[in-house]
C-alpha cells in the first residue's frame, strides 16, 4: 500500500507500507520527530497528540492509535510544526510558557496540539476540549489559563494546512461503499478498520499480527448523516464528535453523554459503526440508540438487510452479522425527546462506564404510555430492561409505580464485579438512575455537574 | 536578584516545541538494542522448568538472558538486596522479571517475551493484611513504637472516645514519561548510562555492582524526568541495570523502556494502609489521647518501606499537639508489587488518620470541626523558645550497603520508652518551634468565605434531597528532611568562563519540579548577573558524586545551598584578586546589575572573570552542604529527625450525588507556606498540582487487583488520575507571607511533597457532603470513589 500526506507542511509519499504500523512509531522512530510523547500507547493519555485536517476540518487525533493508511491525503502537524517555519513561535506555545503551563514537559506535545486544534477551530469549552489529555503535574490550571489567553490570538497562516488530493492506491483502502463491499466479499476474514480506536489496541496492547485489514476511511458515503422529519440515519463512518453536534439539539441528554464519551481525539477517529460493530457490553452508543428503537443496516456485497439493534447483539462477543458483512448505518424514527443517557463511570471524562444506563419513557395523560430502557454494563451486551418497562408501562406516573418497578431491574439483570464496580453497586444504581429519571421530571437538581459553589 | 522572581521553567520553551529531550529521545548508536522483560504471571511460586526456545527464535531477538547470565551481583534492591534483576528461580508477585529479551527493537523484544514458556509450581499468595498477619509475613522483626506520655490511660479516663478502622488504598505514579535507560559501552569496560532517575548515584551504584566494576567505571547521566513523583527514586534501577548488562554482553548500546501497563505492572506503588484509632477529647474537644495501629502493604521486597513507614508514623500528630500517644506500625510483606516512594514518603497515610479522628471527633462532639481542630494546634512559634541542637556522631557504615540510599538503616541505640507527657513536642520528642498554622488558618478563613459558606451550604442541603455539598478544612505540617541523617548533603560544581557565562551542574534532578531554575537563579543571584549567563546541564555523576535521590521534597533546600557555597568561593576568589589589584578591601567588592564594582572601578562580570582568568585564578570551585542542627534514632522514635516544618491550609467545597455517590469539587481555597519562596510560579505550580494530585489519590485513583493478585488497573483506560474538568471549578491559591525561621536557601522552604496533601480537605469534604444524609459519622475508606461515596450514603440512610 502506498500513501501521500502532508507532514508540517511538507509532502510525504510512503510506499509499501507496513498497514499496521502506527503514526508515532513512524514519527519517531523513522522520522526522528521526537518531540510527539508515547505516554500510553491506548489513545488514553493524549500526549501523542498531533493535528490532522482533512476535508471535515482540523481535528487532534492520538497518533498512537492512528495507523497510517488512515492518513493518506491527510495534512498531519505535529508539536515541531506548531512552530513557525522560522521558528515562529505559535501563541498557543507562548502563552504555555507565560503562564506556567508546562513541568515536566512531558505531555506539554499533546496538551500544545489539542490547544492548537482547538484554536485553530475557534474552540473555548477548554475542559472538554483537554479531557483526553492527561497532566499529572500541574493540576491542570495553568494549561487552561494558556488556553484561555491564547483565545484571541489570530491563528498563525502556518497551521492552515489543507489536506492533498489523493487517488485510491490501495483496494484495502476504498472509496465508496461500494468498492469496500466488493473487497470485503472477496475478504471476508479480513480486519476492517473505521477510527482504530479499538482495533488499534489489538495491535499496541495485544500485539496481534492483523492481515489482511480493510481500512474504511475514504468511504466518504458511509459519512453522511440524513435528518429527515422521520427519521435519523447516521452513516457507519460518522465519527462521534459529528453525531454529538448532530444530536445537540434533538437529543440533547444523548449529546451530553457523547461528550463525556472518551475524548475528543477519540471522538475524532470512533465511528458509530465500530462502536456497533464490535458488540461491546460496555460501548455507550448501543443502549441510547436501543432506547431510541434505532435500526441497524447491513451490507454484505450487494445485499443489504436491516434488523433492530437489540436483536444485533446476540450474546457476549457474538453478533448477528455474517462473515464479510459490515454495517453500513444505524438509524432510529424521530420522536419527542424524552431521551436521558446517565453515564456512570469513575471519572466524569475519558472514562469507561461502569453503568451506561438510557431512559425514554413516554407520558401521556399521567400514565405510562411507553417506556423503552437500555443498559450498558449490567449484562454480556447492552440490553432493554423488558422487566422494568412492563412494571412502568400503564401505570400512572407516579413515585409508587418508581418504587413497585425497581426490584425489576433484578429480573433484567445479573451484573458482574470487575474493576471498574461491584455487581451491588451496578445493580442499585441502575435503580437509582430511574428514580434519578422521575426526580429530574420532576424538576429536582439531580446533576451534580451542574451544580456550583 | 534573580531569586523571588516568579520566572517560567526554564526547559519552558523546550517543552512547548517538542524540543526538551527526554532518555527516549535521545539519538542512539548504530545498531542500538531494545529491551523487555518477560514477567511472572502468578504470584506466588518456584519455576520448575524454563522453556525460551520460541523467544529465541523469535523475529530479530538478538539473546535472552536469565539469571545464569548475569556475571556479578543480581540485584537492583535500594536496602536489604531482596530484589534480583531477574528471578532466582522464586517469583514473588505477578508481574516481576523473570528473563530478559535483547532485540533489534522495542516492538520485537516485547512480542518476543510473550513467547516464554515457562511452569512454575504456584503456592498460595499472600496478598491482604489478614492473610499477612496470619502468616506473620512482615519485614522487621515486629512493629515499630513510638509513644508519648500514656495514650491508653488517657483516653479511658477521656470524657469521649471514639475509634474506627479504615482502609487507604495505594497510588500508581502515573509519571507521563514511563521508566527509561540506554546503555551505552564506553572504551576499556566503563559503561555511560542515561537514566530518567531521581537518583543517578544509586543507578551507578547498582550497575558497578551488576558489572563488577568500581563505580569510577560507571557515568550516569540524567538530563530531567517527564515526571518522578518517587516513582523513580528507586524503580529504574532494574532498566538501567539490564541495559548495562546486556550492553556489556552484546557491545551494543542498549534501551529499555517500559510500556504503559508492564511500568504498571512492573514497578511499585504507594503503600496503602489500614489504620485503626482510638481516641479520648474532652467536652471541648481537646484531645487526651490518641492510640493508632497502622499497617502499611509493602508488598514483596523491603524498598523503601522502611523509612516509608516510620515517616507515616511521624505524621499521626499533623498539626495537633498529642499530649498522649502512641502509634504502632507494622511493616507487611505481600505477594504485590513492592511498594515504594511517592510524594509525601508515607506522611500523606498518616495524615490522613489524625485528620479522620479529628474529623470523627467534632461529627461526635457536634463542634466545627475548625475550631476543633485550632484547638488542638501546636503552640504558635512566637511562643517557643529556641531549642539547642547537638550532634549525634554516625556508627561505621557497613560497605555493602547502599548508603545513599533511603533503604539504608541506621540503627539506633536507646531503649524503647515512652516520651514524657506535656511539652510542646511532636510523639518523637521533637519541639515544635515554628508553628505558622495559627496565623495561616485564621487568613483561609476569612480568604474562603468559610463560615458564610457552611451555613449557604447547610441552608442548601436543606432543599435538596438528592444533591448534598460540603465543605472542608485541613491543615498540613510536613517534616523536612531526609529521616536517615547522613542524606542531608549535597554537592555542586560551579564554572565561571572568561566570557562571564557561568556553568554549574548539582546533585538534583529536574523532574518537573522546577529544581534547576530555582538553582540558576541563587547562583545568579550570588554573582549578580542575569539569569541568562548560568547554564544548568544534566545531572551527572562525574560531575558532582555521591549525591542523595531528589527526593524528600530537599532538591533546593540541598542543593540551592550546595551551589550558593560554590558561587560564593569563586566570588571571593575573584573579590579577593580584584581588591588586591585595587588596594581595597575584599569586602568592599560588590556583585551586582551584571557588574563587579572595586571602589571607583567597575566592571562587568565578563571583565571581572577575562581579569581573574589573567590573574592565574581559579574560577571553578565545588560547593557541598549539609543540613544542620538533625539527628533520629529510628529505633527509639526519638530526636530532630526535621531540621523544619513546612505549613498549608485548605478548605474545599464538593457537591455528592446521593443517588450514584458521584462527586465532583466545586472550589478550593488553598494558603501554603514556602517560606520566602525562591520563585512564587514554580512555588503555585506545585501548590496546583499537589492538590490535585492529593486529591486524585483520595477520590479517583483506585488500584484494583483480584484473588489472584493480578492489578486489574494497569493502564489509564482502568485507573482513572483526574483529568483536567475533576480540578476545581474555583481554586484560589496563595503563598503565605512569611520565611523560614531556619537559615535555609535565602529563607524559603522546601515545596514538592507537602501540598500534596492539602487534597485530604476534598476527602473531608466528601465525608461531610454524606454527612447530610444522616446522623452517624459517614466513615470513608479512601480513596473515595463514587462507589465508596455511595457506600457511605447507603450506610447513612441504614441501607447496608
Amino acid at each position: 500500500m502506498d500513501i501521500t500526506f502532508l507532514l508540517n507542511g511538507e509532502t510525504v509519499e510512503l510506499t509499501d507500507i507496513d498497514p499496521t504500523a502506527t503514526l508515532l512509531d513512524w514519527l519517531r522512530e523513522d522520522r526522528g520527530l521526537t518531540g510527539t510523547k508515547e505516554g500510553c500507547n491506548e489513545g488514553d493519555c493524549g500526549a501523542c497528540t498531533v493535528m490532522v485536517t482533512d476535508a471535515g476540518g482540523a481535528k487532534a487525533l492520538n497518533s498512537c492509535i492512528l495507523f497510517l493508511p488512515q492518513l493518506h491525503g491527510k495534512a498531519i502537524r505535529t508539536v515541531e510544526g506548531a512552530s513557525g517555519p522560522d521558528g515562529e513561535v505559535h501563541p498557543v506555545q507562548q502563552a504555555m510558557v507565560d503562564l506556567h503551563g508546562s513541568q515536566c514537559g512531558f505531555c506539554t506535545p499533546g496538551f500544545v496540539m489539542s490547544i492548537v486544534a482547538g484554536h485553530t477551530n475557534g474552540a473555548t469549552d477548554h475542559d472538554t476540549q483537554l479531557a483526553g489529555n492527561l497532566c499529572r503535574c500541574t493540576g491542570y490550571a495553568p494549561i487552561i489559563r494558556a488556553a484561555e489567553a491564547a483565545e484571541k490570538q489570530p491563528v498563525p497562516v502556518w497551521v492552515k494546512d489543507k489536506p492533498v488530493a489523493t487517488p485510491t492506491t490501495s483496494p484495502m483502502l476504498p472509496g465508496s461503499s461500494d468498492a469496500l463491499a466488493a473487497v470485503y466479499a472477496k475478504n471476508p476474514n479480513a480486519t476492517l478498520v473505521a477510527g482504530a480506536t479499538d482495533v488499534g489496541l489489538w495491535v499496541t496492547k495485544q500485539l496481534r499480527d492483523l492481515d489482511p485489514v480493510i481500512f474504511l476511511n475514504r468511504c466518504d458515503d458511509l459519512k453522511e448523516i440524513t435528518i429527515t422529519d422521520e427519521e435519523i440515519r447516521f452513516g457507519a463512518m460518522v465519527d462521534m464528535n459529528r453525531m454529538g453536534d448532530a444530536l445537540a439539539d434533538i437529543h440533547p441528554s444523548y449529546a451530553e453523554m457523547i461528550r463525556r464519551y472518551a475524548s475528543v481525539q477519540v471522538r475524532h477517529a470512533a465511528t458509530v459503526g465500530g462502536n456497533i460493530a464490535n458488540g461491546s457490553p460496555i460501548g455507550d452508543n448501543p443502549p441510547a440508540l436501543i432506547a431510541l428503537g434505532a435500526t441497524l443496516h447491513l451490507r454484505k456485497g450487494d445485499e443489504r438487510r436491516s434488523v433492530l439493534l437489540e436483536d444485533f447483539f446476540i450474546d457476549y462477543g457474538k453478533q448477528d452479522r455474517a462473515p464479510g458483512e459490515f454495517v453500513e448505518a444505524v438509524s432510529f424514527p424521530r420522536q419527542a425527546d424524552r431521551l436521558k443517557c446517565y453515564k456512570l463511570s469513575k471519572r466524569f471524562d475519558q472514562d469507561i462506564s461502569a453503568v451506561c444506563g438510557c431512559f425514554n419513557v413516554t407520558i401521556s395523560d399521567g400514565q405510562v404510555a411507553d417506556a423503552r430502557i437500555a443498559f450498558g454494563g449490567m449484562a454480556g451486551i447492552p440490553k432493554r430492561a423488558t422487566h422494568v418497562e412492563a412494571a412502568l408501562i400503564g401505570q400512572p406516573w407516579v413515585r409508587e409505580t418508581i418504587d413497585a418497578a425497581l426490584p425489576a431491574f433484578a429480573n433484567d439483570y445479573s451484573p458482574l464485579t470487575d474493576m471498574r464496580a461491584s455487581a451491588t453497586y451496578r445493580l442499585e444504581t441502575a435503580k437509582a438512575m430511574l428514580e434519578r429519571y422521575f426526580l429530574e421530571d420532576q424538576g429536582q437538581v439531580t446533576n451534580v455537574l451542574e451544580v456550583s459553589a | 536578584m534573580s531569586v523571588t522572581k516568579p520566572l517560567p521553567h526554564d526547559a519552558a520553551p523546550l517543552h512547548v516545541s517538542g524540543s526538551a529531550r527526554y532518555v527516549d529521545d535521545i539519538p542512539t548508536p548504530k545498531g542500538t538494542l531494545h529491551l523487555a522483560f518477560g514477567l511472572s504471571p502468578i504470584a506466588k511460586g518456584t519455576i520448575t522448568a524454563m522453556d525460551l526456545s520460541a523467544v529465541k527464535a523469535a523475529p530479530g531477538v538478538v539473546r535472552v538472558m536469565t539469571v545464569q547470565d548475569l556475571p556479578f551481583a543480581n540485584d537492583v534492591s535500594p536496602s536489604i538486596h531482596d530484589e534480583p534483576l531477574l528471578s532466582d528461580g522464586t517469583v514473588h508477585y505477578i508481574g516481576q522479571p523473570v528473563f530478559l529479551v535483547v532485540a533489534t527493537s522495542h516492538l520485537a523484544a516485547r512480542k518476543a517475551v510473550r513467547l516464554g514458556k515457562i511452569d512454575y509450581a504456584e503456592e498460595t499468595p499472600i496478598l491482604t493484611v489478614e492473610e499477612a498477619l496470619a502468616a506473620d509475613s512482615r519485614f522487621e522483626d515486629g512493629p515499630r513504637i513510638y509513644a508519648k506520655g500514656d495514650a491508653d490511660a488517657a483516653i479511658e479516663s477521656a470524657a469521649h472516645v471514639i475509634d474506627g478502622t479504615f482502609e487507604i488504598g495505594g497510588q500508581e505514579h502515573f509519571y507521563l514519561e514511563g521508566q527509561a535507560a540506554l546503555a551505552v559501552p564506553n572504551e576499556g569496560g566503563d559503561m555511560l548510562v542515561h537514566s530518567s532517575t531521581q537518583h543517578p548515584t544509586e543507578i551507578q551504584h547498582k550497575v558497578a555492582d551488576a558489572l563488577g566494576v568500581p563505580m569510577h567505571a560507571i557515568r550516569v547521566e540524567t538530563r530531567r524526568m517527564g515526571g518522578g513523583f518517587g516513582g523513580k527514586e528507586s524503580q529504574g534501577n532494574a532498566l538501567a541495570v539490564a541495559c548495562a548488562v546486556a550492553a556489556r554482553a552484546t557491545g551494543k548500546a542498549c534501551k529499555m523502556r517500559y510500556d504503559r501497563d508492564d511500568d504498571m505492572i512492573i514497578t511499585g506503588k504507594r503503600h496503602a494502609f489500614r489504620i485503626s484509632y482510638r481516641a479520648g477529647f474532652d467536652e471541648q474537644g481537646h484531645i487526651q489521647g490518641v492510640s493508632f495501629l497502622q499497617y502499611a502493604i509493602c508488598g514483596w521486597a523491603q524498598d523503601l518501606s522502611l523509612p516509608v513507614a516510620d515517616r507515616a508514623m511521624l505524621h499521626s500528630d499533623n498539626a495537633y499537639l498529642l499530649p498522649n500517644a502512641r502509634i504502632e506500625s507494622h511493616r507487611l510483606k505481600t505477594n504485590t508489587q513492592s511498594a515504594t516512594a511517592y510524594r509525601g514518603f508515607g506522611g500523606p497515610q498518616g495524615m490522613v488518620a489524625i485528620e479522620r479522628v479529628m474529623d470523627h471527633a467534632a461529627h461526635e462532639l457536634r463542634l466545627d470541626p475548625v475550631e476543633l481542630r485550632r484547638r488542638n494546634y501546636y503552640e504558635p512559634a512566637h511562643k517557643v523558645a529556641e531549642v539547642q541542637p547537638h550532634e549525634k556522631p554516625l556508627g561505621h557504615p557497613d560497605p555493602h550497603e547502599d548508603l545513599t540510599s533511603r533503604g539504608a538503616v541506621e540503627t539506633g541505640t536507646a531503649p524503647v520508652r515512652p516520651l514524657p507527657a506535656g511539652g510542646n513536642t511532636t510523639p518523637y520528642g521533637m519541639e515544635v518551634s515554628d508553628f505558622e498554622l495559627h496565623g495561616m488558618t485564621e487568613a483561609l478563613m476569612k480568604s474562603s468565605d468559610y463560615a458564610a459558606r457552611k451555613a449557604a451550604i447547610a441552608k442548601w442541603n436543606a432543599e435538596n434531597s438528592v444533591i448534598k455539598k460540603g465543605i472542608a478544612f485541613s491543615p498540613v505540617k510536613f517534616g523536612i528532611s531526609f529521616t536517615l541523617t547522613h542524606l542531608n548533603q549535597a554537592g555542586a560544581l560551579v564554572h565561571v568562563y572568561q566570557d562571564g557565562s557561568v556553568h554549574l551542574n548539582h546533585g538534583g534532578t529536574e523532574m518537573g519540579q522546577g529544581l534547576f531554575q530555582k538553582v540558576a537563579q541563587v547562583a545568579a543571584s550570588r554573582f549578580g548577573i542575569p539569569l541568562e549567563m548560568v547554564k544548568i546541564t544534566a545531572t551527572d555523576t562525574a560531575k558532582v558524586p555521591n549525591t542523595s535521590a531528589t527526593a524528600a521534597s530537599s532538591g533546593s533546600d540541598l542543593n540551592g545551598m550546595a551551589v550558593k557555597a560554590a558561587c560564593d568561593t569563586i566570588r571571593d576568589r575573584m573579590a579577593d584578586y580584584l581588591a588586591e589589584r585595587h588596594q581595597a578591601d575584599p569586602s568592599a567588592v560588590t556583585f551586582t546589575d551584571g557588574h563587579v564594582s572595586v571602589g571607583e572601578e567597575r566592571y562587568t562580570f565578563a571583565e571581572a572573570a577575562a581579569l581573574a582568568y589573567q590573574g592565574r585564578i581559579s574560577l571553578s570551585a565545588t560547593g557541598f552542604y549539609k543540613t544542620p542542627k538533625i539527628e533520629w534514632d529510628r529505633i527509639a522514635g526519638r530526636g530532630r529527625p526535621f531540621y523544619y516544618f513546612a505549613y498549608g491550609a485548605s478548605v474545599t467545597e464538593v457537591a455528592v450525588d446521593t443517588l450514584t455517590g458521584e462527586n465532583r469539587i466545586l472550589r478550593t481555597d488553598i494558603l501554603h507556606d514556602a517560606g520566602a519562596s525562591l520563585n512564587p510560579a514554580l512555588d503555585v505550580g506545585q501548590v496546583e498540582g499537589g492538590y490535585v494530585q492529593g486529591a486524585g489519590w483520595l477520590t479517583t485513583e483506585e488500584l484494583v487487583w483480584d484473588g489472584k493478585g493480578n492489578l486489574r488497573t494497569h493502564a489509564p483506560s482502568t485507573y482513572k488520575i483526574p483529568a483536567c474538568s475533576d480540578r476545581p471549578d474555583i481554586f484560589n491559591v496563595a503563598l503565605w507571607d512569611g520565611e523560614n525561621r531556619e537559615d535555609t536557601i535565602y529563607r524559603s522552604k522546601a515545596v514538592g511533597e507537602p501540598p500534596f496533601m492539602l487534597g485530604i480537605s476534598a476527602w473531608l469534604a466528601l465525608s461531610n457532603a454524606v454527612a447530610a444524609c444522616g446522623d452517624t459519622y459517614p466513615a470513608l475508606n479512601a480513596p473515595a470513589t463514587a462507589e465508596e461515596v455511595w457506600r457511605g450514603v447507603q450506610r447513612m440512610k441504614g441501607g447496608i
